[in-house]
């Protein structure tokens, strides 16, 4: 293969060949090709998004660790930090969905423990197509099974996450896993190199042939099958990479174990890009060099080539930086935990360039002090691949899909809508250990999750803090940044709910193919929504993960931005109200009942995409929801703390709107409720954000607080009987509601 | 006060959940890795839930040849309590210190959810707390917890009242609801569901502390039995 042909079969454009010409000042050989391809990949360097990233708010008097590092990292207050990170494992998920999503969780995981942090919980939103095919079920039970399978064994609990099940999906899966975890304040490490002379030591598993190119063949590329179906993309099997979860358990003990003694200097994962990848970003943020023995690399397979080694993605491995006279003791501690360790390379002083300014090279070589096979600036490989500014366009259709609102869509049998928004994800979440560490005080299932602020080597503290994860691609795909800044507006009032404060947000920004205008149009569009929401809420953004080329056969995802949101609560001594209203409770919606500019907004919501209905006018960010928001969050923080409120049920509005909210706090409750007057189904389906629906025994004093508050509040009837009533519009036995609700998916999925 | 010593295996991971859950009811627990082979200080042992070396194999089946497994047969012939939770069952059942196996659920995936126990007998170091009948709310966490045994094997544990728990509402396939049993003497007891894992409401069930403040007590007396015989 010509050397032309070389570079494009790696991923590099013609022009990024030349630039990668440009700073060597020479043509790279086969080994630097292959080292700047997987690391100037669209996954790793985020070229095309990296611009539009920065009109994010980043900073806030609370984060530690801001986008960058490994995980943002905040104050949670008692002397403990809390490390946050999102990712996607998309296009693995997609060939290989037990795999796919397994390694999906190692990754992560190390990118949380490699901050000093031990991983106290993950989360997963997936979305697959609808259920009725083969090829979902096979996905949905693979990638479940997955989490599953890796998460319960190497020892962090699954407590939340979505299920989106929508046709734009089919072929191109979504897998975002967001992990979070604990650290005391203290133990703050950041992924660098420093200390000319010290060693770079390779931890973990050995390096087979797994996952080569994984960043650039499989995750910076669409799926191309003549029907866009991934399981016609075979060849790009071997780019996934295969998770053993009991190598990364002992692999996090060991490593918090080294940090907690003060052995390690630095440490970094080995995720996409493997080697190469650890080396260059270490070595760059540290501002010094680094030479690797690429013979020294502890190998699974013989007659692994330099650029194979360089480039592996081979799981649950992490580079550490050593200071030489601590080596004996590291090697102790490792052979304690079972886990390899090798030297394989050194920090090395920076180089004057030509103009003499000093440059970490990174040297890949042959023996300690053999001959060097590659050498490149570090900072070339990690930071400086080219960013692009790709052309953006509007999609030519949007605004006759905005003018094709569904506020016009006739009722219908609302029943049936109702019924067919009711869907318990439990077959799915039952499968995820969701209470290890003894802190999960709302588990799977419910608004968000609510954790203590607690676990092994932590100090005590009364704290919580709650997840949620949330993403609206029926809203982003109308309008992109409207639907992006309500989908923030949902993720605070989940985590009101559960009595929490938000503090600090990810997002997984899960896109199609970047080179097509429309696509950039809404991903430049989504950021601006996220960063407008943000400075309206305080809230900043400390780290996250762009995923592009989600498309097959030409057809891209609908945008998929997806939020992860950190809150906190400062006691957290019983568990807050959940959805069970008892008989004789009031039931009261809490927020605006009518949203702006339209009272009842159908625009994206479950009961319109059902209908084939995809357009119209989305409700505006309304500071009335937020105010409701606050409110809730404080009664029942109040609660938690162990104080009196009068919330004694309480669960947000969100997908399929009240009839949904309603009809799954019935059939919790098992008890009924009549309401005599929706201003009909519009007010029963809307899904405009920051509403609530809160069960009471002392309406007076709730009606009181609420006024107080400045926030709306309307009764809609008290909790009686064994129906389920919404007017005329609605009659349901509850044991119907409940019945149906636990068996929808497995049915949907034919189990 | 009795020492309690929790034996961890590289894989285990519910070991700092059990030691949190003993402290909190006042006991006295230490982590003990796998590789010791001498555990006289101690006076009670928990192997706890995760997943020893893997689980590679099948649950349970490289744990038994830890070096510390020896001592922990001696602990149990001794009369000492040892207690097995989730994968700590497993391990026990491999080992030959409990009866029968444990297979893959019935639905063959994996289980977490709460679920109710009824106490079968209180002649044990788990369950001697508690009263024959009563019910408790206790979670299990499980691939492989369907407990299963030959026929003559089922009988013995029933007539010996070695049955100690039984599931409430089936949820795994168990042969005769059995959610936990005991040894002959009673001093060895192994059980799927999690008693760490209910001891506050807060976390949704305090119905685990009968089962650990037993096993607790039991400790102690196993300290003072061992005081008196010391030589």
């Amino acid at each position: 293969m010509s050397d032309e042909a070389l570079h494009r079969a790696l991923g590099l454009t013609d022009d990024e060949y030349a630039l990668v010409e440009g700073v060597l000042h020479r043509a790279p050989n086969h080994l630097e090709l292959a080292m700047f391809a997987v690391m100037w990949s669209e996954h790793c360097s985020y070229k095309s998004s990296r611009l539009h990233l920065r009109r994010l708010p980043t900073s806030a008097p609370w984060v530690l660790v801001g986008p960058g590092e490994n995980a943002g990292v905040i104050d949670a207050g008692d002397g403990v930090a809390i490390a946050l990170r999102i990712e996607s494992h998309n296009h693995p998920s997609a060939i290989e969905p037990y795999q796919g999503a397994a390694t999906g969780v190692g990754g992560i995981l190390r990118d949380v423990f490699t901050m000093g942090a031990r991983p106290l919980a993950v989360m997963d939103p997936l979305f697959f197509g609808p259920p009725d095919d083969a090829r979902a079920r096979w996905l949905v039970e693979g990638v479940v099974a997955g989490i599953s399978g890796y998460g319960n064994s190497v020892g962090v609990p699954t407590i939340g996450g979505e299920l989106t099940f929508d046709e734009g999906y089919a072929q191109n899966p979504l897998v975002n896993v967001l992990c979070v975890g604990a650290l005391p304040r203290e133990r703050l490490v950041l992924g660098r190199a420093s200390g000319v002379g010290n060693l770079a030591v390779l931890l973990g598993s050995r390096t087979g042939r797994d996952g080569i190119g994984g960043v650039s063949v499989l995750a910076s590329a669409g799926f191309s099958g003549a029907d866009g179906a991934a399981s016609l993309d075979d060849e790009k099997r071997p780019s996934v990479q295969v998770g053993d979860p009991y190598e990364e358990k002992r692999l996090i003990e060991a490593c918090l174990a080294l940090l907690d003694e003060g052995l390690v200097v630095g440490i970094q994962d080995l995720g996409g890009a493997g080697l190469t990848c650890a080396a260059s970003e270490t070595a760059a943020r540290g501002g010094v060099g680094m030479d690797l023995d690429v013979t020294a690399v502890p190998l699974r397979e013989a007659g692994m080539a330099p650029w194979e080694v360089m480039t592996s993605e081979s799981q649950e491995r992490m580079l550490a930086i050593v200071r030489p006279e601590d080596l004996a003791a590291l090697e102790a501690l490792c052979a304690r935990w079972e886990v390899r360790s090798a030297v394989v390379g050194r920090v090395t002083a920076p180089v004057p360039d030509a103009a003499g300014r000093p440059v970490g090279m990174v040297r890949v070589r042959e023996g300690f002090d053999g001959p060097v096979l590659a050498e490149a600036p570090a900072a070339a490989l990690a930071d400086e691949a080219p960013l692009y500014d790709r052309p953006r366009a509007r999609p030519a259709d949007l605004d006759a899909l905005v003018d094709d609102d569904p506020v016009d869509e006739p009722a219908g049998d609302v029943a049936a809508e109702l019924l067919a928004g009711l869907v318990d994800p439990a077959w799915v979440y039952r499968q995820y250990d969701s209470q290890l560490f003894l802190n999960t005080v709302v588990g799977p299932g419910r608004d968000a999750a609510l954790l203590r602020l607690a676990g092994p080597g932590l100090p005590a503290s009364e704290r919580g803090f709650a997840l949620t994860t949330d993403s609206n691609p029926r809203w982003c795909a109308l309008d992109p940044r409207a639907g992006t800044a309500l989908t923030l507006l949902e993720a605070i009032a989940n985590l009101a709910c559960v009595g929490a404060t938000p503090a600090a947000v990810v997002n997984c920004l899960n896109f199609g193919n970047p080179e097509h205008p429309e696509v950039m149009w809404q991903l430049s569009e989504a950021v601006d929504g996220l960063a407008a929401a943000c400075v309206a809420t305080g809230l900043p953004v400390i780290g996250g993960n762009v995923s592009l080329y989600n498309e097959s056969a030409g057809r891209d995802i609908d945008p998929t931005p997806v939020l992860g949101v950190v809150g906190l609560l400062e006691r957290l001594v019983a568990p807050p109200p959940g959805w069970t209203w008892r008989d004789g409770d009031t039931v009261v919606l809490v927020g605006p009942r009518e949203a702006r500019p339209d009272p009842f907004p159908l625009a994206g919501s479950l009961f319109a995409r059902r209908r084939g209905r995809r357009g119209g006018r989305l409700p505006a960010f309304d500071e009335r929801a937020l105010a409701t928001c606050r409110f809730v969050a404080g009664e029942v923080a109040r609660v938690c703390a162990g104080g009196p409120s009068p919330v004694a049920a309480v669960h947000d509005v969100g997908a399929g709107g009240l009839a949904t909210a309603l009809g799954e706090m019935s059939a919790a409750s098992g008890v009924g409720l009549a309401w005599g007057d929706p201003r009909g189904h519009a007010e029963l389906f809307t899904e405009a954000p920051g509403r609530f629906v809160v069960a009471t025994r002392d309406p007076a004093t709730l009606l009181d607080a609420a006024a107080s508050a400045g926030v709306e509040a309307t009764v809609l009837g008290v909790g009686a009987g064994e129906r389920l009533t919404l007017g005329e519009w609605c009659d349901l036995a509850v044991a119907d509601l409940a019945e149906r609700r636990a068996s929808a998916l497995s049915a949907a999925l034919g189990l | 006060m009795s020492r309690v010593g929790v034996v961890v295996f590289p894989g285990s991971n519910c070991e700092h959940d059990v030691v949190a859950a003993l402290s909190a009811l006042g006991g006295r627990a230490e982590l003990v890795w796998h590789a010791e082979t001498d555990l006289a200080g101690y006076d009670a042992l928990v192997l706890p839930g995760g997943f020893a070396h893997g689980d590679y194999l099948r649950p349970g089946a490289l744990a038994r040849f830890s070096p510390v497994m020896g001592a922990v047969a001696a602990a149990a012939e001794d009369g000492r309590p040892v207690l097995g939770i989730c994968n700590g069952f497993q391990v026990l059942t491999e080992a030959g210190l409990l009866p029968g196996a444990l297979q893959k659920n019935r639905g063959l995936t994996f289980l977490c959810q709460p679920t109710t126990l009824v106490v079968a007998s209180a002649r044990s170091v788990l369950t001697r707390g508690a009263r024959v009948g009563q019910e408790l709310v206790v979670p299990i966490n499980h691939f492989s917890g369907s407990y299963v045994c030959d026929d003559a094997t089922y009988r013995a544990l029933v007539e010996g009242d070695q049955v100690v728990l039984r599931y409430a509402d089936n949820p795994n396939g168990s042969r005769g609801d059995i959610a936990g049993i005991a040894n002959v003497t009673g001093n060895v007891v192994g059980l799927m569901p999690h008693p760490e894992r209910a001891l506050s409401a807060l976390l949704g069930s305090a119905d685990g502390r009968v089962l650990l403040e037993g096993f607790l007590a039991a400790a102690d007396d196993a300290a003072a039995q061992r005081l008196v015989t010391a030589p």
